[in-house]
């Protein structure tokens, strides 16, 4: 296997990782949405509601910049990454 | 200091918000000396649309990548708050509150949606089409794919959906001038317009990018700020968004207390057109599972198609830029989305419950009549109240309200000083102009560009290019703001639309053709018409009386139209032979950062 489908390789694996932590707080939650809400969360709100309104908004703001890093490292790791001068 | 602008940005931004900052309190000290309302309000949205327009003018470009792609240095940071700018529109901004205010979680579907999106954009797209180097979206599908009419098929798509957006946003700006500078709303629209365009005109994306900045500043102030401010004032506490809980369980508590009586159709018919009652619970669940996740869905697919979002990003000076800008552009959008439940919670506890000074529900209603913002919003056509039980005191289900009304009213009902009503103003102008700027812009890119270049004279020169360019401008502009003065849709509606016709005929296409090597251009196009024509047909047979399948709604219906495109684009894909080798070899060459872009520097 070259060089570029073993990186593509990687590329696609953190793809599936991001897209499933993707799916958990932006569908998988909610299929439980009524019986979640009537547990008290964070800060004191239901948790429904507060995942609503912050907890998956801030679950998605860290996944994109972790997803940013990881890929940047496996970019590096292969030696794809770009040069500042390019 | 024109050498190095960029370099400068922190420093030139840091005096511009200071410089704001400035003018609200010089605005807030001539109203203690007795500036009138109306004066205020004049003054805030004059001000910010003068600078601006004048940041566009310091913008302005003769060469091709300027206007296109701003030269492609815009920072990771700055590229965030423009692309926050650019998403966050009138109807974000302004109605948003209001409809988590009446519906409740069943709205909040839109808050998910509108920022998981994102992930999508990050992960599957924007580093690969910044990596591709084209100037429009089109121009990525009519490449990876080939042939005029699959990149047609492309800016079809693009303006369907785009021009569906637009139309709300101009009408918003048309709103906001109107009530600020009080002219009607007819020529309030082309007011709305010319500022739109004196900030694209002249600069294109370089002038567009500079301008969202200073726009994303304006419109965070102006939304935050009345936030903490009245959340204060009320004693909820000092930073809202961790300590509203007991507010949010007080209203809970008032709506056992008061119940949702259901009015009578007779009643319901003397309300005001727009306005509506409280009808929903505030925190607890009213969706089924699927209403909620089929929604925030579609908006998620729809943000990942909206070209207008995806060319901020080839404004980044390299693919890691990229991916860490779609960061910073949620991170900014965050700030504004979570504070949005925040004020709908204040502004319903401090209208219903009577323990506070500023209820009303259980007053009389010579009481209420009597109060002065409900004597100026019930003018402004947003508040109503109506006695159907004839007891003399009003119930939770006799007070109807507009959805604009949380935002723009719930200041002055916490009595918050109106130099803050002027901030709002100018706040949810910028907002919609932003958007409107970035939609006009993708559209008359994509025909300037991909049609008229690419497709008609591919040897124009920049000149030409551009002029042509700065004249599509104009006259989608005046096509958006014509129709918008017929007022045919509320704001909202047709913003959701929107993301329903991108995600029908481009999230397939875009998305398949950097995963999918196999992808070829029968497959695209059949994918792209196929996509929009049947969720376009979904749209037209529900909205005229169809009943539907599947719980798929008039505001999901892109659902069905990405599930077309996507069979069609596999089953013709298969069918028909694989794209050539050079293609393929070009899908790879996307697929790493470094290296060339697949476009030169100029095309």
């Amino acid at each position: 296997m070259s060089n570029q489908q073993k990186h593509w390789e990687k590329t696609r694996s953190l793809l599936f990782i991001t897209l499933a932590i993707w799916f958990v707080f932006s569908i998988g939650i909610f299929l439980f949405g009524a019986e979640m809400n009537e547990v008290t969360g964070p800060f004191g709100y239901p948790w429904t509601y507060w995942f609503t309104c912050q907890g998956s908004l801030g679950a998605f703001v860290i996944l994109i910049f972790w997803f940013a890093n990881r890929q940047e490292k496996i970019d590096e790791e292969f030696g794809f990454s770009e040069r500042e001068d390019e | 200091m024109k050498g190095n602008f960029i370099d400068n940005l922190p420093k030139v931004y840091g005096i511009y918000t200071g410089g704001f900052i400035g003018f609200i309190i010089i605005m807030a000290i001539a109203e203690q000396m007795g500036m009138t309302a109306k004066a205020i309000g004049i003054a805030f949205v004059a001000f910010t649309v003068f600078i601006y327009a004048l940041i566009g003018w310091l913008s302005r470009t003769a060469q091709a990548d300027a206007y296109y792609v701003a030269g492609r240095q815009v920072p990771t940071v700055f590229n965030g708050m423009a692309t926050a700018a650019d998403w966050m529109s009138g109807a974000s901004f302004v109605a948003m509150a209001g409809g988590i205010y009446f519906k409740g979680y069943g709205y909040m579907a839109l808050l998910v949606g509108w920022t998981g999106g994102y992930v999508l954009v990050a992960s599957l797209l924007a580093p690969y089409l910044r990596k591709f180097g084209c100037y429009t979206v089109p121009d990525f599908i009519g490449t990876r794919y080939g042939g005029n009419l699959a990149r047609f098929s492309a800016v079809v798509v693009l303006t369907v959906a785009s021009f569906t957006y637009v139309t709300a946003q101009i009408n918003a700006t048309g709103t906001i001038a109107s009530v600020a500078l009080d002219i009607p709303f007819q020529y309030a629209v082309y007011v709305g317009l010319i500022s739109i365009l004196l900030c694209s005109m002249l600069g294109g994306m370089r002038g567009v990018t500079w301008t969202q900045v200073a726009q994303y500043i304006v419109l965070i102030i102006a939304y935050l700020l009345p936030v903490f401010w009245i959340s204060n004032k009320m004693g909820a506490g000092f930073f809202p968004h961790f300590m509203l809980a007991d507010e949010v369980a007080r209203i809970g508590e008032l709506e056992q207390q008061f119940g949702f009586v259901k009015n009578a159709a007779a009643d319901l018919k003397s309300v005001p057109k727009g306005l509506a009652g409280i009808t929903k619970a505030h925190s607890a669940v009213n969706a089924t599972p699927w209403a909620f996740i089929s929604l925030a869905l579609a908006m998620m697919m729809g943000t990942a198609s909206l070209p207008h979002v995806m060319m901020r990003y080839f404004t980044t000076p390299s693919v890691k830029a990229a991916r860490k800008s779609v960061g910073w552009s949620l991170f900014f959008i965050f700030l504004l989305y979570s504070s949005a439940p925040m004020l709908a919670t204040l502004s319903k506890l401090s209208l219903i419950d009577p323990n506070l000074p500023t209820g009303i529900i259980g007053k009389t209603f010579a009481e209420v009549e009597a109060i002065d913002w409900y004597q100026n919003w019930n003018q402004a056509n947003l508040m109503f109240i109506s006695d159907f039980n004839g007891n003399g005191t009003l119930e939770l289900n006799e007070f109807f309200m507009g959805g604009k009304a949380v935002v723009l009213a719930t200041p002055e009902i916490a009595g918050l000083p109106y130099v803050i009503s002027g901030l709002v103003a100018a706040g949810g102008m910028a907002a919609a102009m932003s958007t409107a700027d970035g939609l006009i812009l993708a559209i008359a890119n994509a025909i300037s560009h991909d049609v008229y270049y690419k497709i008609i004279d591919p040897k124009a020169e920049t000149a030409k290019r551009l002029l042509v360019a700065r004249v599509l401008l104009v006259v989608i502009g005046f096509a958006g703001a014509t129709i918008a003065a017929m007022e045919i849709q509320g704001i909202l509606g047709s913003v959701i639309w929107a993301f329903d016709f991108a995600m029908s005929g481009l999230f397939f296409p875009l998305v398949l053709g950097v995963w999918w090597k196999r992808a070829n251009r029968q497959g695209a196009i059949a994918g792209m018409l196929g996509g929009l024509i049947a969720g376009a047909w979904y749209l037209i047979w529900v909205r005229t009386g169809g009943s539907g399948f599947l719980g798929i709604t008039q505001l999901t219906f892109g659902i069905f139209g990405s599930a077309v495109s996507l069979v069609l684009m596999v089953v013709v894909s298969l069918m028909t032979a694989e794209p050539d080798k050079a293609t393929q070899k070009m899908v790879d060459e996307v697929r790493v950062p470094s290296g060339k872009t697949i476009l030169g520097k100029s095309h």
